[in-house]
């Protein structure tokens, strides 16, 4: 745990004075403390290519009256940049009045240790897992033409303080290790991509050897692209396997529930509360309270704890994911889901581990149902516009069907849906739910947060499919 | 105030001098201090403010041909010891690798022209106020707009690049942006567009009414969009659209790219890569210039380079590490390109828009589907579609495809190059690219 105040002249009773006198007369706010240390090490083209270390600390002090938010950020924790701050933010609000509302729920469940991973780990044996990923890849086949392998790790301490001298605190590990390879064979060069992590220690995720399974799976990724045909350009029915391609979920339906767009009704989802959203048997759900989770949180970035949240339960849109600002506006809760990428960004609601639940069918039920069609098995990153609600994401591993048996593995192409009828389209939900390996972040108002995915395969009736064979 | 040069000097020769008294060869250090305000409108009226007041400090510091590096935003004199501590306790247990080094000195910057990169004038939070306020009464006049969110940042910057073999520079710049989104609705539909305007002098910022009715009208023409069918069709890529091609090109010329194999255009120096109609420049010295430079983020001198002439493959983007692997020197380019855009083409406008009966018009594009080493490209898109020279109707969920390989030998360029920002091009159209739809 970070001690904030130990580092200048800024005392605790300082910092609770300047806070409550700035927050008097808003209707919420707080002052976010954040001290992070983090590091990535790199192994390309057969050498250590970088290891940098990084650590960094500051301050977001926000105010927030009716509608509008006040923010001011520094790396600089002393009593003068504080002050500043608060001048800035009474500036900033000096017409608009508020009541402040002290309610802040409580729980003392914690889904992750206070460790420091990098600690945990000697860069030495840092270093040797790289370097074996290295050989074991190049030793592996003549056709393993670049080796890309990394790690990152983190921990974040933050600490909240509320109006009034209340204190939340939390202590956040991360990890992340990565496998790229890139293969060539008669001319045609492809590359795949596989990592594993979470909130634990790195040797959690690399025990027994576990390293190898990560690059098994990225070069069994890049050679079945190597035999890979072009993609077919169209609409078709679409199996997606379980796991990772739930970020078709996050990009389709979950940044349309986040409370924001549907407060300022500019997603495509903010009528269609209490209605029938997706077919009957799909149940989605938002959850920040698995152990070890990426998208795990103790408690969210404006101190509440998380919480697994009912988006859509049986077809039927449920709720939005809120944070404190636009749940007051909303006159509803929050659901835990205020998130930032660190100090120098605003809270805004957010994903945490999105999922999909099972039904009760199998993946072979659903490709023997199809005449033509693709099977999706891997992902790069997806996109939306929330507004139109059409949503895009990319195949990094995906065969034909045709006549209810898997083909040909296709070129990687970009699926294109509309976000509030897509789920409508799902005509078969898997008995296979899984979740992903680890490795999701999500971008939203140039801030990166990470999250996780889940969900079984599910056979979608139509999409369409980007590829470039007509 | 954003902190003077003196104090970013001195912290950053308090790093370099530390790092050689712990016995590092070679070291190198940049000192940055940026503030930035932010006021952001919704529906006519103020919803945020936001004040961001950051230093950030990077080294590396070499022993021989090891190298590792540091950040941190923490600046405390006693702070930056321990982790220059922790940098050099790491260099000396990284594996030597031949090609770590500073730049060659005869590289180095020696003369700082002045670029005009920097405008003091503060433009205080009811100034910016009153711009919003201006621009969403505009972009709200037509009643089919539901709901406006602007915004302006102001942002003044400064930095210090030293290493230990002498060099140390560094100067301000400034960047003002406003922007501007807009959401129409209709009966059949609800659509988002948007407009912005970025520039170094507060001067050059479009007026407000011209931002603000510009996002309208280019988010109402996109309602009751329809779905088009599959096919082979000639695609124009409004000039935000077409910039991303060179975006594309720059990623894949990269020194890094070509020397670990991972492009597809590795190998293609002094070869055919585009139609031969087609040049491509990249040019550090335009006066306030969003992407001018007196040197790279190594200190290194940057020269106009023309990348790509009469459709030909001229120069890679070079930097000292990738450049050492190839045999080639630094061309200034550690940290990619500066100002990069493509010449004018021959037709105009409207002579592109007629150059086919039939093609379709992009304006926006989803999805992160290019491919750099197989070249293949695949994103969502919107748009319109063109007969005869006019806009029939909006087009969306459609995807549209190609490889870069045959994309970039089949571009025709119109004659309406702006140099705008960072990146610029013409409209762009592209022959034989897929499209997928109904």
């Amino acid at each position: 745990m970070s001690n904030f105040f130990n580092k200048s002249d800024l005392t605790r009773q300082d910092a609770d004075k300047i806070v409550s006198e700035t927050l008097n007369n808003c209707d919420d706010g707080e002052l976010y403390l954040e001290e992070s240390r983090s590091e990535s090490i790199l192994l390309d083209d057969n050498k250590i290519k970088s290891s940098n270390y990084s650590s960094d600390l500051g301050f977001g002090f926000r105010a927030i009256s009716n509608e509008v938010v006040a923010y001011s950020y520094s790396n600089e924790i002393s009593k003068d940049s504080l002050k500043n701050s608060s001048e800035n933010l009474k500036s900033t609000l000096k017409s608009i009045k508020g009541t402040y509302n002290y309610e802040i729920p409580k729980s003392n469940k914690k889904f992750y240790e206070d460790i420091n991973p990098i600690e945990q780990k000697t860069l030495d044996s840092k270093l040797e897992v790289l370097n074996k990923v290295n050989d074991f890849l190049r030793k592996k086949d003549g056709s393993v033409k670049q080796v890309t392998a990394s790690f990152a790790g983190e921990q974040k301490s933050i600490e909240i303080i509320r109006s009034g001298g209340e204190a939340l605190t939390d202590v956040r590990p991360l990890i992340r290790f990565n496998v790229s390879v890139m293969l060539e064979k008669n001319g045609r060069k492809e590359t795949g991509v596989y990592g594993i992590g979470g909130r634990q220690s790195y040797d959690d995720y690399l025990k027994n050897d576990n390293w190898k399974n990560v690059c098994e799976e990225a070069f069994r990724i890049a050679s079945v692209n190597l035999e890979s045909k072009p993609a077919p350009a169209g609409e078709m029915k679409v199996v997606l396997g379980p796991g990772w391609p739930a970020i078709l979920i996050h990009e389709a339906i979950g940044h349309g529930l986040e409370g924001d767009f549907n407060r300022k009704k500019t997603s495509a989802f903010h009528d269609l509360m209490g209605e029938k959203v997706a077919s009957e048997g799909v149940t989605i759900v938002d959850d920040g309270t698995i152990d070890n989770r990426r998208g795990s949180l103790t408690i969210d970035d404006e101190g509440t704890p998380t919480e697994r949240t009912v988006l859509i339960e049986n077809g039927i849109l449920k709720n939005f994911m809120q944070d404190r600002h636009n749940a007051r506006l909303m006159n509803t809760r929050s659901t835990g889901s205020g998130r930032r990428e660190n100090y120098r960004h605003i809270v805004l609601p957010r994903m945490r581990n999105t999922m999909m639940l099972s039904g009760n069918q199998t993946q072979d039920e659903m490709i023997k149902s199809v005449d033509k069609g693709i099977f999706a098995v891997s992902f790069g990153g997806g996109q939306v516009d929330i507004t139109s609600g059409k949503f895009v994401f990319n195949c990094t591993e995906a065969y034909e069907i045709n006549n209810g048996k898997i083909g040909s593995p296709i070129k990687g192409a970009t699926l294109i849906g509309d976000g509030p009828s897509i789920l409508k389209e799902v005509s078969m939900v898997g008995n296979d739910m899984m979740l992903d390996p680890g490795i999701g972040t999500c971008g939203k108002a140039g801030q990166g947060v990470p999250v996780g995915v889940a969900q079984p395969s599910i056979l979608i009736d139509k999409m369409t499919v980007g590829g470039t064979k007509l | 105030m954003v902190k003077d040069q003196e104090f970013l000097k001195s912290k950053a020769s308090y790093c370099l001098d530390l790092a050689k008294k712990m016995g590092a060869t070679d070291a190198s250090v940049t000192v940055g201090h940026s503030i930035s305000e932010t006021v952001n409108f919704r529906n006519k009226s103020l919803e945020a403010s936001d004040r961001s007041d950051g230093l950030a400090l990077s080294i590396e510091t070499y022993l021989g041909k090891r190298r590792s590096s540091i950040s941190s935003s923490n600046l405390l004199d006693e702070n930056i010891k321990t982790l220059i501590e922790k940098c050099f306790e790491t260099t000396k247990m990284t594996p030597e690798d031949e090609f770590n080094s500073l730049p060659d000195k005869d590289l180095l910057a020696k003369q700082i022209s002045s670029l005009n990169l920097y405008d003091k004038t503060r433009f205080e939070n009811d100034k910016k106020i009153k711009y919003l306020k201006d621009l969403e009464e505009s972009a709200s006049s037509n009643n089919q707009i539901i709901n406006t969110e602007s915004s302006f940042t102001e942002n003044k910057s400064n930095f210090i690049l030293a290493n230990s073999d002498g060099f140390c520079d560094g100067y301000k710049t400034s960047s003002f942006s406003a922007s501007c989104v807009t959401v129409a609705k209709d009966e059949n539909s609800m659509e988002r567009d948007y407009e912005f305007s970025s520039k170094r002098h507060l001067s050059d910022i479009k007026q407000a009414s011209d931002l603000g009715n510009k996002a309208a009208k280019q988010t109402i023409r996109k309602l009751s969009p329809n779905k088009i069918g599959s096919e082979k069709i000639n695609i124009i890529f409004d000039k935000r659209i077409s910039k991303g091609m060179l975006s594309v090109f720059a990623s894949a010329i990269s020194a890094s790219a070509i020397a670990r194999g991972t492009s597809f255009l590795k190998d293609k120096i002094d070869q055919q890569v585009f139609a031969n109609s087609i040049n491509v420049i990249d040019k550090p010295d335009i006066i306030k210039g969003m992407g001018s430079q007196n040197f790279d983020s190594e200190g290194v001198h940057s020269n106009t380079l023309q990348l790509i002439e009469n459709g030909i493959l001229k120069n890679y983007l070079v930097d000292t590490y990738n450049g050492k692997k190839l045999n080639l020197q630094s061309n200034g380019r550690s940290g990619g390109t500066t100002n990069l855009y493509f010449e004018n083409g021959n037709l105009s406008y409207e002579d592109l828009l007629k150059k086919n009966s039939k093609s379709l018009y992009i304006t926006e594009t989803i999805g992160h589907g290019s491919n750099l080493v197989t070249g293949d490209y695949s994103v969502g898109a919107t748009g319109f579609l063109v007969e005869d020279g006019e806009f029939k109707y909006p087009v969306n969920e459609i995807t549209i495809a190609g490889n870069f390989k045959d994309m970039f030998k089949n571009i025709t360029l119109a004659n309406d190059l702006e140099l705008e920002y960072s990146v610029n091009s013409p409209t762009m159209m592209i022959e034989g690219m897929t499209v997928a739809g109904k």
